[in-house]
């Protein structure tokens, strides 16, 4: 089986004005994998996008920081880790369902839920950084 | 990414052109909440020219659709695409807003 290949590595500032040009290059890397089209223009710009929210405001709490974006893709699988060097946090402090009728009406809450239902797998560890991993199967 | 918005009849119509992310938000909510002050209380928000949205802009609707109900106004919204539709559903969002096809569909509908 060939080894997973590079397809994305970056490094951006701690700005959330930067998240929607790192998106769109994920979108259009996903394309050109060959990746169904609704997961590229659906779930990994979403998920992405939620990832890097996280990153920039939760886990390195705002600017002066970085955040690096690296994608591995193999036959199976797309697998983004996003990076932040912040003191890190806990991801599943803040797990309640949004759909519930007690929190559909709060404004916030909903980033690492649509993360977990976009993406087949979502883990987080620490390595060189906070690293939260984001794996869409191919299929 | 911007929001275009214009008055058509009695409902302002906000075209949402671009991403409705954790960059844009606030802006769109500030057009939003200043309209309601000049008194305004029909909106319609198209997103037939948008490309995703985030949890922080689906949040930021939800908000928006408090404060206006709080003033006796309503807030629908038009054109979701199928990406976007599949968001909505999965947040249960589309329970709480009331969604049309088209914007003249959503316009009769006020």
């Amino acid at each position: 089986m060939p080894e997973p290949r590079v397809a994305i590595d970056i490094e951006i500032p701690s700005d959330v004005s930067y998240i929607e040009g790192v998106v769109e290059l994920a979108a259009l890397r996903c394309h050109e994998l060959h990746i169904p089209s609704r997961k590229c223009t659906l779930n990994v710009r979403v998920a992405l996008a939620e990832a890097l929210s996280n990153a920039i405001l939760r886990g390195n709490g705002g600017t002066g920081r970085h955040v690096r974006v690296r994608a591995m893709v193999s036959d199976d699988a797309l697998v983004f880790d996003i990076v932040d060097d912040g003191p890190g946090f806990d991801m599943n402090s803040t797990r309640n369902d949004p759909t519930t009728p007690e929190n559909i009406l709060r404004e916030d809450g909903r980033g690492l839920f649509l993360m977990h239902r976009l993406m087949d797998r979502v883990e987080r560890f620490v390595e060189d950084g906070n690293v939260v991993r984001l794996t869409l199967n191919r299929e | 990414m911007s929001f275009a918005m214009n008055k058509q009849d009695e409902v302002v119509v906000v075209d949402v052109e671009g991403q409705l992310i954790v960059g844009n938000r606030q802006e769109l909510k500030q057009k939003v909440l200043d309209e309601l002050e000049r008194g305004e209380k029909k909106f319609l928000i198209d997103f037939s020219r948008t490309g995703y949205i985030d949890s922080s802009g689906l949040g930021v609707l939800v908000s928006l659709s408090k404060k206006i109900r709080e003033q006796g106004g309503e807030l629908r919204l038009a054109n979701l695409n199928d990406d976007l539709q599949t968001l909505f559903e999965l947040t249960k969002l589309d329970t709480l807003f009331q969604i049309s096809d088209t914007r003249e569909r959503a316009l009769e509908s006020f």
